[in-house]
């Protein structure tokens, strides 16, 4: 067995940080680069705005300490870092005295199982459509219908979204338009609340899976088509192997390796294309609470959840890479090098 | 030592690709037959439409490629047309392929056992331990160490997964084994024992085998019969000891000429013009246009086999 | 009388490649690149015919269903909105804007990327490693999410700013794909003779490598420009965007914190999105017949009719 060496591992895990520290520094550098110091602006945007802000003082005395305006900006920095390492990133701007974390936890479960179940779904929905596009095999009929499946392909997911909430829910009435669960139900392990949130995940799901699965399948399409005319292909076809042996562990069995690697790059850009449909259907994960933290200015609130993305799709990525070599026995170095 | 059973005919064979400039004529009447214990060599230069016939024989000519007219008759049956699932029968089982390029002809992801296995599962009820025996013995048979059972191809040299392949290729006694080139892309010192494995197992087994390559050096090792190619027209088709004695055609002459010998020099020869377009063949012979002996008569019409020799015929208007 | 004729055979090859035997003329391509002129000469000649200052706040009558429905009016072909914006108005300034804004950032993520990959190709070694572990992070962390925490912290004034702030992200996959492109490329014939015969380095890239992956930078350009119109959307549609000029993003802000949905203003909230559904599924078309032109098995197979 191939499998998993200590320095691909340590590798991976060395990414994983990079990727985590290049993220969350331009969250701090650009925004500093581009001249105000953002902690005053936004407080006196947040002045401006409201006139009268209750505990105005409390605030400004504990973000002058917290961030330490007067220290240099390295200083800053280091202890931005530290807000990051400790997930503490002080108190909520709109909502004081609740810390920001306290603000982004309640909706993380909601974003965390409708993003997961999204981009598994689309993977495996692209990469079944594209197999079956690039297998010269494909009866007929089957091939010139599973081009429509890409229709929706280019269609950003939140404009989808919207689409999707004025036929199917406003129109039609067939599923609810937004939230995560009716107010008639009891949260709780209980059917009818299951039910529900169900139902309302529909939608949400719908727009990501139909508007992003296409770009799998294009991938997978020509991958596909490239191992079919891989020698090993022809053989196992010349051992008169069933289709079906053949279409699984010579074809998608190899194509899939390199989609799995395109699937890790893409995660983030699904994550943060799948935000905005959060917003779109005023689901309670934290994408909708990024909105609204935008529309109260809650600089705070904004920086834990653009942090916490950041870190939970470094780790996504990083099971993947490490879920890798199980698969790929030729391991490490060769991965980097095509593609 | 080789009956006069015939195990493949190939009658009157003619494939085309069409491209979007028209059909390539990749195979032309080709007639040729394999008797049975017979290694037939394929020879030719790249381009000349042996891997064509090849992969006609295995009914694996792909698109935009097609069998357009012949049979291929493998014991007596027609397999031109024959159903998907009547083919996946036949193959490996009668028909065994020994795959060009040792490089990509393993699944790099797979197991040696799982691939040398499915294709004895797919045609055999043996299973656990019977099964993992056979492959030791066909490892064995091929000069492999056990331990090879549990290894991933890019564990091995390239030597070693050739010889894998040849394993493969006998696992089920097959009828004819079709060699597409078994020993290019190695170096020469592995080449002698890849060619020796083969030689080996074939004695051993009986079996008959299309062998196909450009070398006519090694062909004249292995084959019993040659059959040489241009262009996509067999043009000459002979036992190997009569063609080398006597090459009767202008094309195996050159091929002949072409083996490099340490007992003389020669100056390499090089024949002016290129092989013509293969969309629109020209009237008459197909070597017209490299033919250093043309005359009026081979533009006319397409010269006829003439038996020269036992066994030995020739398309040539000079005959 | 060999030579005499291979010559004429050569000549009946010559003769069937005529200019329209090109594999640039993919039918995907022509048909996305044609949409996208046409996008664009809406924008660009939009202005002659319509006033484009009815595209700001309170310049029309509120809530103007579009001409053909019940209570339009000719004035406002498309309708206006609850800020009494022209919808048409709207449109013909936004689409330019929007086009703009994906052009810009997709060439300077294409500039630095071209930069950066062919540094890593060429020079490999710690160079390379060192770029190529920077692009393959930067290409996971989830750019939108960067985006809108800087964009919620910097003001964007206009939409230069915007495309700017955009090709932070814009860069990475255009470096991979020069850096792997090198790499072949360096292993072929041509451009071993070129290295071989002292060609400088500059030379060898733009006139011996560029030309040949042409297709692919220009497919990655496509992808690019759609990427970032994407991003710019998503910002604006969060309000995030450039709030002095209108874009496709803004009006599905602005139409969106208006409940527009739910008051069935369809006038309102449609048309930027088709129009935006247009110039995305224009550039996936490009993207897909470039790589098509750039890798010939992709154009599936003839059935040999």
């Amino acid at each position: 067995m191939g499998g998993l060496t200590r320095s691909y591992f340590i590798q991976r895990v060395l990414m994983f940080f990079l990727t985590i520290w290049i993220g969350v520094t331009l969250t701090f550098v650009i925004p500093r680069l581009s001249g105000s110091d953002p902690t005053t602006a936004m407080l006196l945007t947040m002045m401006n705005q409201r006139g009268y802000v209750e505990n105005a003082d409390k605030i400004i005395e504990s973000y002058k300490t917290s961030f330490g305006l007067n220290d240099p900006l390295p200083i800053q920095y280091i202890r931005y870092l530290g807000h990051v390492v400790r997930f503490d990133y002080g108190f909520s701007f709109a909502r004081f005295p609740t810390a920001a974390w306290d603000m982004v936890t309640p909706a993380l479960p909601w974003t965390l199982i409708l993003l997961s179940v999204a981009a598994v779904l689309s993977f495996l929905i692209g990469v079944t459509v594209g197999s079956l596009m690039g297998w010269r095999k494909t009866p007929r009929w089957l091939q010139s219908i599973l081009p429509i499946s890409l229709t929706f392909t280019s269609i950003p997911y939140f404009m989808f979204g919207i689409l999707l909430i004025s036929i199917i829910a406003f129109k039609l009435h067939w599923l609810p338009a937004t939230g995560g669960y009716s107010r008639s139900v009891d949260p709780g392990w209980n059917l009818p609340f299951i039910k529900d949130v169900l139902l309302h995940a529909v939608l949400p799901l719908i727009s990501i899976v139909l508007t992003s699965m296409g770009g799998w399948a294009l991938g997978m399409r020509g991958l596909m088509i490239g191992v079919n005319n891989e020698d090993y292909f022809l053989l196992a076809q010349a051992k008169g192997l069933s289709p079906a042996r053949v279409f699984f562990r010579y074809g998608i069995r190899n194509a899939i390796l390199p989609a799995l690697t395109a699937f890790a790059l893409g995660i983030g850009s699904l994550i943060g294309g799948s935000i905005l449909v959060e917003f779109i259907f005023a689901y309670p994960g934290t994408g909708y609470t990024l909105y609204r933290a935008i529309q109260e200015q809650d600089y705070t609130v904004i920086q834990t959840i653009t942090n916490l993305i950041i870190i939970i799709t470094a780790a996504g990525v990083l099971i993947l890479d490490l879920l890798y070599p199980l698969i790929d026995p030729r391991i490490t170095y060769k991965r980097n090098v095509a593609s | 030592m080789a009956s006069d059973q015939k195990v493949l005919e190939v009658n009157d064979l003619n494939v085309h690709y069409f491209t979007p400039r028209g059909a390539v004529i990749a195979a032309n009447a080709v007639n040729l037959y394999v008797k049975e214990g017979e290694i037939v060599g394929l020879v030719g230069e790249s381009g000349c439409g042996k891997t064509t016939v090849a992969m006609s024989i295995l009914q694996m000519v792909s698109a935009p490629g097609r069998i357009v007219g012949g049979e291929i008759k493998i014991e007596g049956q027609n397999i031109v047309n024959l159903p998907e699932k009547e083919l996946r029968k036949i193959r490996w089982r009668k028909l065994a392929l020994i795959p060009q390029g040792a490089m990509n002809s393993l699944n790099p992801v797979i197991k040696i056992r799982e691939q040398m296995e499915d294709g004895i599962t797919a045609h055999e009820k043996v299973r656990g331990v019977a099964l993992r025996d056979k492959v030791f013995k066909l490892l064995n048979d091929v000069g492999l160490p056990e331990r090879v059972y549990n290894m991933f191809p890019h564990e091995l040299s390239g030597g070693m997964k050739q010889r894998v392949c040849i394993a493969m290729a006998v696992a089920l006694n097959p009828v004819i084994i079709i060699a597409d080139e078994p020993t290019s892309a190695l170096d020469v010192v592995v080449q002698r024992v890849v060619a020796q494995t083969l030689l080996d197992v074939k004695t051993r087994l009986g079996v008959s085998m299309i062998m196909i390559g450009h070398d006519m050096g090694l062909q004249a090792q292995m084959v019993d019969r040659v059959a040489v190619m241009y262009a996509g027209n067999l043009v000459e088709v002979g036992p190997v000891g009569s063609i080398f004695e006597h090459p009767y055609h202008p094309y195996t002459r050159l091929l002949i000429d072409a083996i490099p010998s340490t007992k003389q020099k020669k100056s390499l020869k090089v024949t002016e013009g290129l092989t013509h377009d293969l969309r629109n063949p020209p009237r008459g012979c197909c070597f017209q246009f490299r033919c250093p002996f043309v005359r009026d008569a081979c533009r006319e019409k397409p010269p006829a086999f003439k038996q020269m020799a036992p066994d030995h015929f020739v398309a040539c208007v000079q005959y | 009388m060999a030579v005499l004729a291979t010559n004429s055979n050569t000549q009946a090859a010559a003769r069937r490649v005529n200019i329209w035997d090109t594999p640039w003329l993919n039918a995907k391509f022509v048909t996305g690149s044609s949409i996208i002129v046409l996008v664009l000469l809406f924008g660009l000649l939009g202005p002659l015919f319509w006033n484009t200052d009815l595209a700001f706040t309170a310049s029309s009558p509120v809530n103007l269903p579009p001409m053909w429905d019940k209570g339009g009016s000719p004035e406002h072909p498309l309708g206006t909105e609850s800020n009494g914006r022209d919808m048409l108005a709207q449109l013909v300034v936004g689409i330019p804007a929007s086009l703009k804004v994906g052009l810009l950032a997709a060439s300077i993520g294409m500039g630095i990327g071209i930069l950066l990959g062919s540094l890593a190709g060429y020079l490999g070694g710690w160079t390379d490693h060192i770029i190529r572990t920077i692009t393959d992070s930067v290409i996971t962390i989830p750019s939108l999410m960067v985006l809108i925490s800087i964009a919620a912290y910097v003001r964007m004034p206009d939409t230069t700013a915007m495309a700017l702030i955009l090709a932070l992200f814009a860069w990475p996959g255009p470096t991979r794909l020069i850096r792997s492109q090198v790499l072949t490329l360096r292993e072929r014939g041509f451009v071993r003779m070129a290295l071989l015969s002292n060609v400088p380095a500059l030379e060898i890239m733009l006139f011996e490598m560029v030309p040949n992956m042409l297709p692919w930078l220009a497919a990655s350009l496509t992808g690019g420009i759609s990427g970032a119109i994407l991003g710019a959307t998503g910002l604006e549609a969060l309000g995030l965007g450039p709030t002095r000029v209108p874009s496709l993003g803004t009006i599905i802000n602005y139409a969106l914190n208006s409940s527009a949905l739910v008051r069935g203003m369809v006038w309102w909230w449609l048309p930027p999105i088709i129009t935006l559904v247009i110039i995305f599924t224009a550039f996936f078309l490009m993207t897909v017949g470039l790589d098509e032109i750039a890798n010939p098995r992709l154009r599936g197979y003839g059935n040999g009719k």
